[in-house]
C-alpha cells in the first residue's frame, strides 16, 4: 500500500517529507504540498501516515496483490501514549484496536553522562553493569578448546 | 559544491539500533569526547525497526533464571548449522538483558505475565507493545550523540597514510552537500541489504519485501571496499513470511501455537524427515535437534511446494479466537502493517480460514537468523588465547568488536558470524563496540592521523559523477530514461537483481545453483560495475542516494557471488542449495568463508578458517 497525499488536506508543513525513511515524500515544486515521488521504494511503515496531523496521507493497497477498497487509518497520540487503529475490510468488516506505544513521558530518559562512570579497567563490564542485569556479575566463560 | 569537514573522536556510521547503542555506551565511557552519528534517514524513524516491533526476540531472563548464554549459543550454532563464533554469540547473550532492562525503563511497553515477569513468545524471545520502540531509542542516542547528521549518505570509509581508519564522505541527500568526516575510529553500523535478489513482489508493490527498502547493503559495501575481512557472506538467507505481505510468523508459532502444514493438512518436516536426515545431519544431527533449524524447516516447505503440493498454510484459524484476536493483530500493526492491509483487502478473515505461508527473496543480514558481515575481534576474557598474529585467521587481536583495519568496529548486521541478535542484540554490540572503541582512542591519542587532501578531493569528483553525467549527456536524448551514455539506478538495479535471482540462488531459480551458474553470475556482476563507473546517471540528489545504494548492494552481491562459489557443499539447504555439491560435508566444510577484497586490483582473496567449540554441547 503505497501512499499517496490528498492534495485539500496538505498544509505543506513538511512533518511527512522530514522522517520518510526511504526519503520518498517530497514537496511538489509547485503546488508546495507533499507527495510520493518514488511509490516502488514504499515500505508502508506508515510513518508519514502517523505524522501528518491534518490525516493528509493515506494508503491505497499494492495494485500488484490488493484488491481495492481497504483502509487502514491510524491515530498515533504521544501525550495520552497510546495509538489507534481503524481497519475496513473490501466487504465492509471493521476491525478496531488500541496499544499503549510507552510508558514514560517523551523527553524523560536520563542521558548517559549523568550516571557515575565506572572504572574503564580490563573488565568486561558494560555502563551500569551488573547492576542492570540484575545478577551479580557479569558471566564469563574460558576461552579454552572443548 | 558545498563542502563541511567535521572532526569527530568518535564517528558512528547508520543511527539504527547497534548505531544508537553505540552512542550511548559511547559517551558513557567518554565524557568529553566529539561522539558523531550519521543518519542517511532521520534516527526517529530509521533502520529495520523505523515501523516498530511487536517482540524483542533475545532476551536470557537470567535475572529470573529462565536461560543462560551457554544454552543460547547451543541453540544459535544448531540454527547456523554448526558455524558461529561461539565468544561473540555468548558475548551478546551475556549483556543482552541490561539492554533490555534500559528499554524497560526508558518506556517501551513490555508485557507481563503473572508473575510480573516479561511475557515470553518463546523461549529466547518476549512481547512488546513496539510501536515506538525505535522513536525510544533514538531518545536515547539523542541524548548521548555530540551531534546527529540526519540525511547525510556515507559513501566511502577514508584510510590514512598508514592504513588505519581516518573517517568517511558522504553527502546531504536533500541538498547535496559533500561532508568530509575526520575520525580515528569508526563504527559502521548501517544495517543489512535487501533488493539484491529480485524480490517476489514487483512493480508498484516491489518496495514490500521483509527487510526495508533502505537496507541498502552500506554496512557491507563500506567494510569491503576498506578492505576489512569479510566472513559468512555466502549464508545469505530468505525467511517464511504471509505470503505477499510478508507478516512476521513467530507470534503465530511459538505464542499462539499455529501449525503450519501443506495444502494437505501435513507437516512438511515430517514427511521429508528421513530424506533430511540422510544429506544434512552433518556429525550434530541437525535434523533432530529441538528446534529444528530454521532453514530446514524452509527446506522441507520448497519440497512441498515443488512437488505440488502447496500451497503452505499458517492454520491460524485453528488458534485465533475472540480472546486473542487483538495479540494476532497488533503482531502485525506494530511491525508489518501491509499484511493487515492485504487481510482487509482479500477479505481473508484469519478466525475462519488460514493464510499462506512463502520463503521470501534472499537477504544479506547480520543479526536475524544468519551472520553476513566483517570478521571481528572477540572479547578479551574469552578469545585473547585464540590469537595467532594472521588477524584474518584469529579470534582476537586487542579490541572487542575491531574489524581487521585498526580503528574500524562494527556492530548489528554489520558485524559477521554473530547471528541471532535481533534488535536487543544489535543494541547490546553496538554497546560492546562503542566501549572498546573508547579504549582505542585513549590508547591512541598520541596519533594523529595523516589525511591527503587529493585523496578526499578525488573522492569528492567521484561522488557527484554521476550527476555531472547527466548534465553532460541529457540533451542528446528527446525525454525518458533511456540513453546510449546513461543507465540510472533502477536500470542496474533491476539487472543485479535479475542475475542474482537466476544465477545465485533466487526464488526464481528455487534457490539452487552451481559453479557454473555463479560463475556467469560473476561475470555479469563485473560488467555491472564496470557499466557503473561508467554510466552511472543522476538526476538529482535523491537518485544519487539510490545510486550510492546501488553500488553497496552491487559490492553486497559481489562478495556473496564469491562466497558461495567457494563453499564446495550445502551447508543451509532451505537457503539455498549446491546442485553440483547436494550434500552438508562437516569434514570438509565446517569452516568459517573469509574474504579479503582489493579495490585497486578489484580482485578476492578468500579462504577458510576453522570453527572453534567454546561452549560444552548439549
Ligand atoms: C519486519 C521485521 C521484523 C523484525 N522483527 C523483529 C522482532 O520481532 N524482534 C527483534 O528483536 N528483531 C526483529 N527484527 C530485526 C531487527 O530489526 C534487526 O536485527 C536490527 O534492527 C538490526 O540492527 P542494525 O543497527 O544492524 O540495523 P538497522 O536497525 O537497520 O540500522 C541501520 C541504520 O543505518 C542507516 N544507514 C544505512 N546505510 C547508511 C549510509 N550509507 N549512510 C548513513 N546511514 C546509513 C539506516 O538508515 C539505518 O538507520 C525485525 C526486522 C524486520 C525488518
Ligand atoms: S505532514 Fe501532512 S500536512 Fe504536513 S506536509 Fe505532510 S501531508 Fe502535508
Ligand atoms: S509509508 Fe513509510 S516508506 Fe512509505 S512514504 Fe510513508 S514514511 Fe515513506
Amino acid at each position: 500500500m503505497p501512499t499517496f497525499v490528498y492534495a485539500s488536506k496538505c498544509s505543506g508543513c513538511g512533518d511527512c517529507v522530514d522522517i520518510c525513511p526511504s526519503d520518498i515524500i517530497h514537496f511538489d515544486r509547485k503546488s508546495r504540498k507533499a507527495y510520493n515521488i518514488e511509490p516502488d521504494a514504499c515500505w508502508e511503515c506508515l510513518n508519514c501516515v502517523k505524522v501528518c496531523g491534518r490525516q493528509a496521507v493515506d494508503v491505497r493497497g499494492y495494485a500488484d496483490f490488493v484488491p481495492m477498497g481497504a483502509s487502514i487509518t491510524v491515530v498515533r497520540d504521544d501525550r495520552k501514549n497510546t495509538i489507534e487503529w481503524n481497519i475496513s475490510y473490501r466487504n465492509g468488516t471493521r476491525k478496531k484496536f488500541s496499544f499503549p506505544i510507552r510508558t514514560t513521558e517523551w523527553g524523560s530518559i536520563k542521558p548517559p553522562s549523568e550516571y557515575p562512570q565506572a572504572e574503564m579497567g580490563k573488565t568486561e563490564e558494560l555502563s551500569l553493569e551488573p547492576e542492570k542485569l540484575y545478577i551479580n556479575s557479569v558471566p564469563s566463560i574460558k576461552g579454552e578448546k572443548n | 559544491m558545498k563542502s563541511k569537514t567535521v572532526d569527530c573522536d568518535i564517528l558512528i556510521v547508520g543511527g539504527g539500533m547497534a548505531g544508537c547503542g553505540a552512542a550511548w555506551e559511547a559517551r558513557y565511557w567518554s565524557r568529553n569526547s566529539r561522539i558523531v552519528l550519521v543518519e542517511k534517514a532521520n534516527v526517529d524513524r530509521s533502520g529495520a525497526v523505523a515501523m516498530g516491533l511487536s517482540a524483542i526476540n533475545t532476551y536470557m531472563g537470567m535475572r529470573w533464571d529462565e536461560n543462560t548464554p551457554e544454552g543460547f549459543v547451543n541453540y544459535v550454532k544448531n540454527d547456523l548449522m554448526g558455524i558461529i563464533r561461539d565468544d561473540l554469540v555468548y558475548d551478546v547473550a551475556r549483556h543482552v538483558d541490561s539492554t533490555v532492562h534500559l528499554f524497560d525503563e526508558w518506556g517501551l511497553p513490555i508485557m507481563r505475565d503473572k508473575n510480573g515477569h516479561y511475557l515470553r513468545e518463546g523461549k529466547w524471545q518476549i512481547m512488546i507493545h513496539g510501536e515506538s520502540y525505535k522513536a525510544i531509542v533514538a531518545e536515547a542516542a539523542k541524548k548521548a550523540a555530540s551531534e546527529i547528521y540526519n540525511r547525510v549518505m556515507i559513501t566511502r570509509l577514508i584510510k590514512d597514510a598508514n592504513n588505519k581508519m581516518a573517517g568517511a564522505v558522504g553527502f546531504d541527500v536533500r541538498d547535496g552537500t559533500f561532508y568530509v568526516f575526520k575520525s580515528k575510529v569508526v563504527i559502521v553500523s548501517a544495517g543489512g541489504a535487501s533488493q539484491i535478489y529480485r524480490p517476489r513482489s514487483s512493480r508498484e508493490g516491489a518496495g514490500r519485501t521483509w527487510y526495508p527498502h533502505w537496507a541498502s547493503g552500506s554496512a557491507y559495501g563500506l567494510l569491503i571496499e576498506a578492505g576489512a575481512t569479510m566472513t559468512m557472506m555466502e549464508a545469505r538467507f530468505s525467511v517464511p513470511r504471509y505470503k505477499d505481505g510478508y507478516g512476521p510468523v513467530g507470534a503465530w508459532q511459538l505464542l499462539l501455537k499455529a501449525k503450519q502444514t501443506n495444502a494437505l493438512g501435513q507437516d512438511s518436516f515430517e514427511l521429508h524427515k528421513e530424506e533430511i536426515r540422510k544429506l544434512f545431519n552433518g556429525k550434530m544431527g541437525y535434523a533432530d535437534v529441538v528446534p529444528t533449524p530454521t532453514n530446514l524447516r524452509v527446506l522441507s516447505s520448497l519440497m512441498e511446494l515443488k512437488a505440488g503440493r502447496g500451497p503452505i498454510y499458517m492454520h491460524t484459524e485453528k488458534v485465533l479466537t475472540r480472546e486473542n484476536e487483538e495479540l494476532g493483530w497488533e503482531d502485525f500493526l506494530d511491525m508489518t502493517i501491509s499484511q493487515a492491509l492485504v487481510w482487509a483487502g482479500q477479505n481473508v478473515d484469519p478466525m475462519k480460514e488460514p493464510s499462506e505461508i512463502l520463503p521470501s527473496e534472499p537477504y544479506a543480514m547480520g543479526s536475524h537468523a544468519t551472520e553476513n558481515g566483517a570478521w571481528a575481534s572477540g572479547p578479551e576474557d574469552i578469545s585473547s588465547s585464540l590469537s595467532n598474529g594472521d588477524r584474518s585467521k584469529s579470534y582476537f587481536w586487542g579490541y572487542n568488536r575491531m574489524s581487521t583495519v585498526d580503528g574500524l568496529f562494527v556492530a548489528g548486521d554489520a558485524c559477521g558470524a554473530s547471528p541471532h541478535k535481533f534488535s536487543s542484540g544489535s543494541f547490546t554490540e553496538g554497546r560492546i563496540a562503542a566501549k572498546s572503541a573508547v579504549k582505542y582512542l585513549m590508547d591512541h591519542s598520541d596519533e594523529h592521523l595523516q589525511i591527503d587532501n587529493s585523496t578526499i578531493e578525488r573522492m569528492k569528483l567521484n561522488l557527484y559523477e554521476p550527476i555531472e553525467r547527466y548534465n553532460k549527456n541529457k540533451y542528446e536524448i528527446t525525454a525518458g530514461k533511456v540513453s546510449p551514455d546513461m543507465m540510472w539506478y533502477d536500470q542496474g538495479l533491476a539487472r543485479l537483481q535479475k542475475l542474482m535471482d537466476e544465477y545465485a540462488a533466487g526464488w526464481g531459480s528455487w534457490y539452487t545453483t552451481s559453479d557454473v551458474m555463479l560463475n556467469n553470475a560473476l561475470k555479469l556482476i563485473k560488467m555491472l560495475k564496470e557499466d557503473f563507473v561508467n554510466y552511472a546517471a543522476a538526476e538529482n540528489y535523491h537518485q544519487l542516494l539510490r545510486t550510492w545504494e546501488l553500488w553497496h548492494r552491487i559490492l553486497t552481491a559481489e562478495a556473496i557471488v564469491v562466497h558461495m562459489l567457494y563453499r564446495k557443499e550445502t551447508r543451509w539447504p532451505g537457503y539455498y542449495s549446491r546442485s553440483d555439491f547436494p550434500a552438508l560435508d562437516d569434514d570438509g566444510w565446517r569452516v568459517f568463508v573469509n574474504s579479503r577484497y582489493d579495490s585497486k586490483a578489484q580482485s578476492w582473496e578468500v579462504f577458510s578458517v576453522p570453527v572453534i567449540d567454546l561452549v560444552v554441547r548439549k
